[in-house]
């Protein structure tokens, strides 16, 4: 029983240390890594929710009777494609961030724009 | 051409992104996108025409016949949501120019255009489509493209603002893949009017009732509802003034929309309002989001972070009016986010403006501004007003609509609430209205000038249009009341 459902556990398992990662880690990059985590186990959610036991890929041929459903095969090549844009993006940010701010911890961004905010808030009342 | 209205209203802007690229003047891009996106509105405009004479559009692409193929599907609701943004969009554009020129570096003038017909486009996109996985590509093509255009601000907030928006945002568009890909395991469809026939054979079981919280949860956090909402307050205040402008009066609505779109026709409102505690949760969320963002707003030193903050509490009266499930409750939602994109338009068009002028937005600048901006400063606290809800204006329609609402279902301490929490706007309004009209200008030698005409021509035909919807109503009214009426007659 618990075998039978081993593709859901897989993305199930994937899904929450993507997500905890995100959540628990300080660190931008790691904070990236977690969000492909989380986003792979979706593409495989998809991938072997179409496959079927023994079928081959859906060509038309003689003596080819059972194949796998190809849509969600295909639907998930885009969301491959909008996953690899989020993390390239998201990691270009990280290289400004760094840039900027000099650090990719989130407590020393977060401090540095407190300070910010701080100063400005000195000019108001100066 | 007529036939193909549908797709045009998509491919437009998603053709002329990469052409931008071609021009070298960034004058001419401006230019290019400004006719993009005038023809994109033209075509919304035809469309409702056209939807409200003979009823629903369906448009088979490539000549695939639905389910199989992608169908674009307009029908009353996403008519109306496709002309508030095509015509936001287009108004906002046309201040673009003046406003990028100082706050963008010269040679990113051509890509934020470039990012802002994408943006366009995946947002058109997201409101035609009728195929569940089309939502979730626009989706991201809307969103990759906003994260982009926020981290063009100015300060170094607004990279950090965009990083914390891509995570938020990548994790609602997922979960809304993770509810889409539950739904296809059920169904084996992708089409939403497929699914809608199709979902309520296999309502009972588990994974339906998963895909439904997925898809909600997904959506709340790109709606920015409370409390979700922490990647709104910086993304907006720290974004270009443009893209603020075109994103509060739009990205949000979208986001409605897909609420409304996914309980109403997908998922059928006698499941989206039995099974879970939605209408409860909703009320409740939408008013502690009302109360908490205006008083938040209240606290604000930058008239960018108040104006952001009271975006998420209006989206709670978008909210409070959903949860009700009734078609009056329904049309005072459909008709608050029309309105809301005018004022919230109007009102950062014009904090644009100041930023022009002053470089900053901060609320102690803004003294005396009142005599020297007064066209920038009178848009400003018309918007203010409307926010309010006071009559005359667009904001009073949408209130009145949302009371009526409640006092049908008899609700009248939520009533009471709305009323208090409209007059938490009022303080904020007023702490504007009384740094910029009663205090001394804080540099009498220098006075500041009023803005350009490209600003003050699309600030005021926002202005103008704030009234004159909140006197005729015969259009937003007609058009919201009769989307309602088609979403509820859709799922009896």
């Amino acid at each position: 029983m618990l075998f039978d459902l081993f593709n859901h556990w897989v993305v199930i398992t994937l899904m929450m240390s993507g997500l905890y990662i995100v959540i628990a880690h300080g660190n931008l990059i790691k904070k990236i890594i977690g969000l492909s985590v989380f986003q792979t186990s979706v593409f495989i959610f998809y991938i072997s929710m179409a496959k079927v036991d023994g079928g081959t890929a859906p060509i038309l041929a003689e003596n080819i009777t059972q194949y796998s459903n190809p849509l969600p095969h295909v639907l998930i090549l885009t969301a491959i494609v909008v996953g690899i844009a989020t993390t390239a993006l998201g990691l270009s940010l990280v290289v400004r961030i760094k840039e900027e701010y000099g650090s990719i911890e989130e407590d020393d961004i977060q401090q540095q724009d407190n300070q910010d905010l701080a100063d400005s808030h000195l000019e108001n009342k100066a | 051409m007529i036939a193909h209205l549908p797709i045009l209203q998509v491919i437009i802007p998603l053709m002329a992104a990469p052409i931008c690229l071609l021009f070298k003047r960034s004058q001419l891009v401006w230019l290019f996108s400004l006719i993009a996106s005038g023809l994109a509105f033209i075509v919304s405009v035809l469309l409702l025409q056209q939807v409200m004479q003979s009823g629903v559009i369906s448009y088979e692409l490539g000549g695939w016949a639905p389910p199989w193929g992608i169908e674009y599907r307009i029908d009353k609701l996403n008519a109306f949501l496709l002309l508030i943004i095509s015509g936001i969009s287009t108004v906002v554009l046309f201040a673009a120019q003046a406003s990028i020129e100082k706050e963008i570096v010269i040679n990113k003038r051509i890509y934020f255009y470039v990012l802002y017909l994408l943006s366009l486009t995946g947002m058109l996109g997201i409101v035609a489509t009728g195929d569940a996985f089309n939502v979730f590509v626009f989706l991201e093509i809307s969103s990759l493209s906003a994260y982009a255009l926020i981290a063009l601000g100015k300060k170094r907030q607004a990279l950090w603002a965009s990083y914390q928006y891509l995570i938020m945002g990548t994790i609602g568009a997922t979960f809304i893949l993770i509810g889409i890909g539950l739904m296809y395991q059920m169904t084996g469809t992708l089409n939403m009017q497929d699914l809608s026939q199709r979902l309520p054979e296999v309502v009972h079981t588990r994974t339906v009732f998963a895909a439904f919280a997925f898809v909600i949860v997904g959506v709340c956090l790109k709606l920015a509802m409370f409390p979700l909402h922490f990647w709104l307050p910086n993304a907006y205040a720290y974004a270009p003034s443009i893209v603020t402008a075109f994103f509060a009066a739009t990205a949000t609505k979208v986001a409605v929309y897909l609420l409304i779109r996914f309980t109403f026709t997908v998922f059928g409102v006698s499941f989206s309002f039995t099974t879970l505690p939605l209408q409860t949760l909703f009320m409740s969320l939408g008013l502690l989001g009302i109360f908490i963002a205006s008083v938040t707003a209240i606290y604000q030193n930058n008239v960018k972070h108040i104006f952001a903050f009271s975006s998420i509490a209006q989206i709670g009266y978008m909210i409070v009016g959903f949860s009700l499930s009734t078609v009056t409750g329904l049309t005072a939602t459909l008709l608050h986010m029309f309105n809301h994109a005018l004022m919230k338009g109007a009102i950062f068009l014009a904090l644009a403006a100041i930023i022009y002028r002053l470089g900053n937005a901060d609320l102690k600048n803004l003294q005396g501004l009142g005599r020297q901006m007064p066209l920038t400063m009178a848009a400003i606290v018309i918007g203010g007003l409307s926010l309010i809800g006071v009559p005359l204006t667009v904001g009073f329609v949408s209130k009145w609509y949302l009371l009526m609402a409640l006092i049908e279902q008899d609700l009248w301490p939520i009533v009471v609430l709305i009323l208090i929490g409209s007059m938490l706007a009022v303080i904020y309004v007023w702490r504007i209205v009384e740094v910029a009209y009663f205090k001394e200008p804080l540099d009498k030698n220098a006075p500041v000038k009023e803005a350009p005409l490209s600003f003050i021509i699309p600030i005021w035909t926002l202005v103008i249009a704030n009234i004159y919807f909140g006197i005729d109503t015969r259009l937003s009214v007609q058009v919201a009341e009769a989307a309602a009426q088609s979403l509820f007659g859709a799922s009896l």
